[in-house]
């Protein structure tokens, strides 16, 4: 199974504050891990480094993207190459229709990987279907990019687009915050329907709750900038039991 | 809306306006007095009654002071530095044809785009969309050439220079000119009437409607130039026209004055549409230099039904002030005004309209699109008058201003005054912001930063574009991209 992500030694700094401090993870295609941890304990941060947000300073490690240094790239180039951030608050753009948006990512993503662009009506026909799915409703396309749409409303958006770009590398940042139990269920099958043999999975979240229904093969507890433990799906389990405060006690005392 | 997709080639560009003619000018020295208006109007061959509305202007424009209301901040022009008159040289004093004309000025316009031979317009245009686009050329003070003037001849529609149109229809300018914008109306306005030495004057007889677009173009070239130019039409009854304004200027280091008039009247069941994109230079990246563009505007529905429209995009000019207007005077006329205004750098606008109901059932829509970006400021002005008697007046307003960043500001100065208690006033706003949130969103898609910009924009603007003559429609988005460069951040 090739190796999707390779991070070596990542340190990163937020306004001049040490956030990620030494981190190591691997995942191979096929796989869907988890970093689970308290807040501040750097999961966004590890989340928007990857996708190249701004605001974020490398200052030692790498990491690697189907072999490529990804740090390298900018962060259009890192998703026309298939990477995908599911963001945490997905940010309304009144005035810019998310037909038109979607078509953009869509075709983009196809040129880099040679095809021929669609068209209005192709677009239309491959993003009917997959709407149904999730449940999105008729005027979506039409509305806005995330204008006027509720926290789970914005939350199947992201899967659905997701969907649409079929990366390789998918990143979800707490894709299960705010979300009631139906809703969560229709992001799970959504998240689920996606695992494939060439695609790798990233989920950040708090609770365990999204992992008993997106079931990841890896689990990475995140503390204060470091991963202080990995284990397979019981781990979360553990945690339940005993919180976080208990591993940093393991941690520090190791 | 198409997205723009070769936006970073258009980036890459320089301002591509930016360059001098090397024609000789025949120029007077800076300063303004009775005796250059009389050498104006001599030069120019005028009849005694166009000297005489000089000359009365003049004297109205010295007892008024220039006015500083605006939400715009510029250094005091001083209107004695200025020249009032440059005209190209060329051998008869007027071109008969295009034979006469200076070489270098024929490849001025080749590099501005503009075809002055008829068959490759035809040609060209008409295999896009169309029956062709008639242009009147104007290179600094003086009209160099009339294309399509046969055919337009054949509908009875005049369309030629305002010199021409003073020594070949003096009563047509008469009965029409300032009556629209009187001479006293602003200092601007004054300034123009007393010195302006050429336009455009279109007359659209009864019942014809125009068969084609008609066009200008305008350019400053020479140092300190004010460019004072008067465009008057008029649509008699159950006419139609469709007027296109473009406007270009090359790279200076001093400021230039642009106080042009325009004015517009529509009789019964007449309608004008009259759509402009405006780049004059809009000064560097510093702000120095660029084109101060105070222009007066305004339309007169005069008979009923009539109807007039404003469209117009404005990336350029180092500040912009203007306010094209509708007088609905006619029972049952509609005035419109659609506008994108967009400030980058230190650029200033205050630009709005006027919509004056005075006839009954009278119907005024505003569509104002603002965007502002890096150190921009954009304000809208607009008045929405309705006097006693107008009975059933309806407007709707509707103004929206798109910030880029977060160092440039958008101001809404909306006046609303009604006299009349059957009318029905509308008003909507809203303000946006794009942000790096929103461009990382757009960027995570693989979805460029130059080309989210862009797609954000063209939807803000959509309303407004769509009401855009075909011609300019790839012109304005290719204008709107070259425009925000580096707006953001």
């Amino acid at each position: 199974m090739p190796v999707m992500l390779e991070i070596s030694g990542l340190r990163v700094a937020v306004d001049g504050k040490e956030i990620l401090r030494g981190l190591d993870l691997s995942i191979d295609a096929g796989e869907v891990h988890a970093v689970m941890g308290p807040n501040g304990s750097g999961k966004s941060t590890l989340a928007n480094v990857i996708a190249g947000r701004d605001g974020y300073e490398v200052l030692a490690g790498s990491v690697r993207y189907r072999g490529q240094d990804l740090l390298a790239q900018s962060p259009e180039e890192r998703a026309r190459g298939g990477v995908f951030l599911g963001f945490q608050y997905p940010v309304e753009i009144p005035g810019l229709s998310t037909a038109v948006f979607l078509r953009a990512a869509v075709n983009a993503r196809r040129a880099h990987r040679g095809e021929e662009p669609l068209d209005a009506m192709d677009f239309l026909g491959l993003v009917k279907g997959r709407m149904k799915e999730l449940g999105i409703r008729e005027d979506f396309l039409q509305r806005a990019i995330n204008e006027g749409f509720s926290g789970g409303e914005k939350k199947r958006a992201e899967i659905f687009q997701m969907a649409l770009l079929e990366p390789q590398l998918v990143l979800l940042d707490e894709i299960d915050s705010g979300l009631d139990i139906d809703a969560l269920r229709v992001v799970s099958d959504g998240i689920n329907r996606l695992r494939a043999p060439d695609r790798a999975m990233l989920l950040v979240t708090h609770y365990r709750r999204l992992l008993d229904y997106v079931p990841p093969d890896r689990i990475h507890v995140l503390s204060e900038g470091q991963i202080v433990r990995s284990g397979g799906p019981e781990l979360a389990g553990e945690l339940e039991q005993s919180g976080y405060g208990w591993l940093r006690a393991e941690a520090a005392s190791a | 809306m198409n997205t723009t997709t070769d936006i970073g080639h258009f980036l890459e560009r320089d301002y591509s306006a930016g360059f001098v003619s090397n024609i000789d000018a025949d120029t007077l020295p800076p300063g303004l007095s009775e005796d250059v208006i009389r050498v104006i109007s001599a030069k120019k061959g005028e009849p005694q009654f166009m000297l005489d509305w000089r000359l009365e202007a003049y004297r109205h424009w010295l007892k008024m002071t220039p006015p500083t209301w605006a939400h715009v901040h510029y250094p005091p022009v001083d209107f004695q530095d200025v020249v009032y008159y440059s005209a190209p040289k060329s051998n008869a004093d007027g071109p008969k044809s295009l034979d006469e004309v200076d070489p270098e000025l024929l490849a001025t316009f080749e590099k501005l785009g503009i075809p002055l031979h008829e068959r490759a317009a035809l040609a060209g245009v008409a295999a896009e969309a169309g029956p062709g686009v008639a242009v009147d050329a104007v290179f600094d003070s003086v009209s160099v050439g009339t294309t399509f003037k046969k055919k337009l001849a054949e509908h009875g529609v005049i369309f030629c220079s305002f010199s021409e149109a003073v020594q070949d229809h003096p009563e047509l300018v008469k009965e029409y000119l300032g009556s629209v914008v009187p001479s006293a109306d602003n200092f601007y306005a004054a300034l123009n009437a007393a010195v302006f030495t050429d336009g455009s004057f279109v007359y659209i007889p009864p019942g014809v409607r125009c068969p084609m677009e008609l066009s200008t173009y305008f350019r400053i070239n020479a140092a300190k130039t004010g460019q004072f130019e008067r465009t008057l039409i008029v649509a008699d009854v159950g006419s139609h026209v469709s007027y296109l304004e473009g406007c270009t200027a090359p790279m200076r280091d001093e400021n230039q004055l642009h106080a042009a008039v325009v004015e517009l009247v529509a009789l019964d069941d007449a309608q004008i549409k009259y759509s402009t994109v405006q780049n004059w230079y809009p000064g560097d990246a510093q702000g120095r230099g660029g084109i101060y563009n105070f222009v007066t505007k305004r339309g007169d529905c005069r008979g009923r039904n009539a109807k007039i429209s404003w469209t117009q995009v404005e990336t350029g000019s180092a500040i912009t002030w203007k306010y094209p207007s509708c007088v609905l005077t006619g029972d049952g006329s509609v005035g419109e005004f659609y506008s994108v205004a967009l400030t980058n750098n230190f650029q200033q606008a205050d630009t709005g309209t006027k919509m004056i109901h005075v006839g009954r059932n009278t119907r005024s829509t505003i569509i104002s699109k603002g965007i502002s970006a890096g150190r921009g400021s954009n304000a809208y002005r607009g008045l929405v008058k309705v006097l006693r008697g107008a009975q059933g007046a309806r407007n709707y307003t509707q103004c929206d201003s798109l910030l880029i960043g977060s160092r440039c500001g958008a101001h809404t100065f909306p006046y609303i005054e009604v006299q009349e208690p059957t009318a029905t006033v509308e008003h909507e706003a809203t303000t946006s912001k794009i942000g790096e949130d929103q461009l990382f969103y757009c960027r995570q898609r693989g979805i460029g930063e130059e080309e989210a910009v862009s797609m954000i924009v063209n939807g803000f603007c959509k309303e407004v574009f769509k009401e855009l003559p075909m011609e300019f429609a790839v012109e304005v988005q290719r204008l709107l991209g070259v425009s925000l460069e580096g707006s953001v951040g």
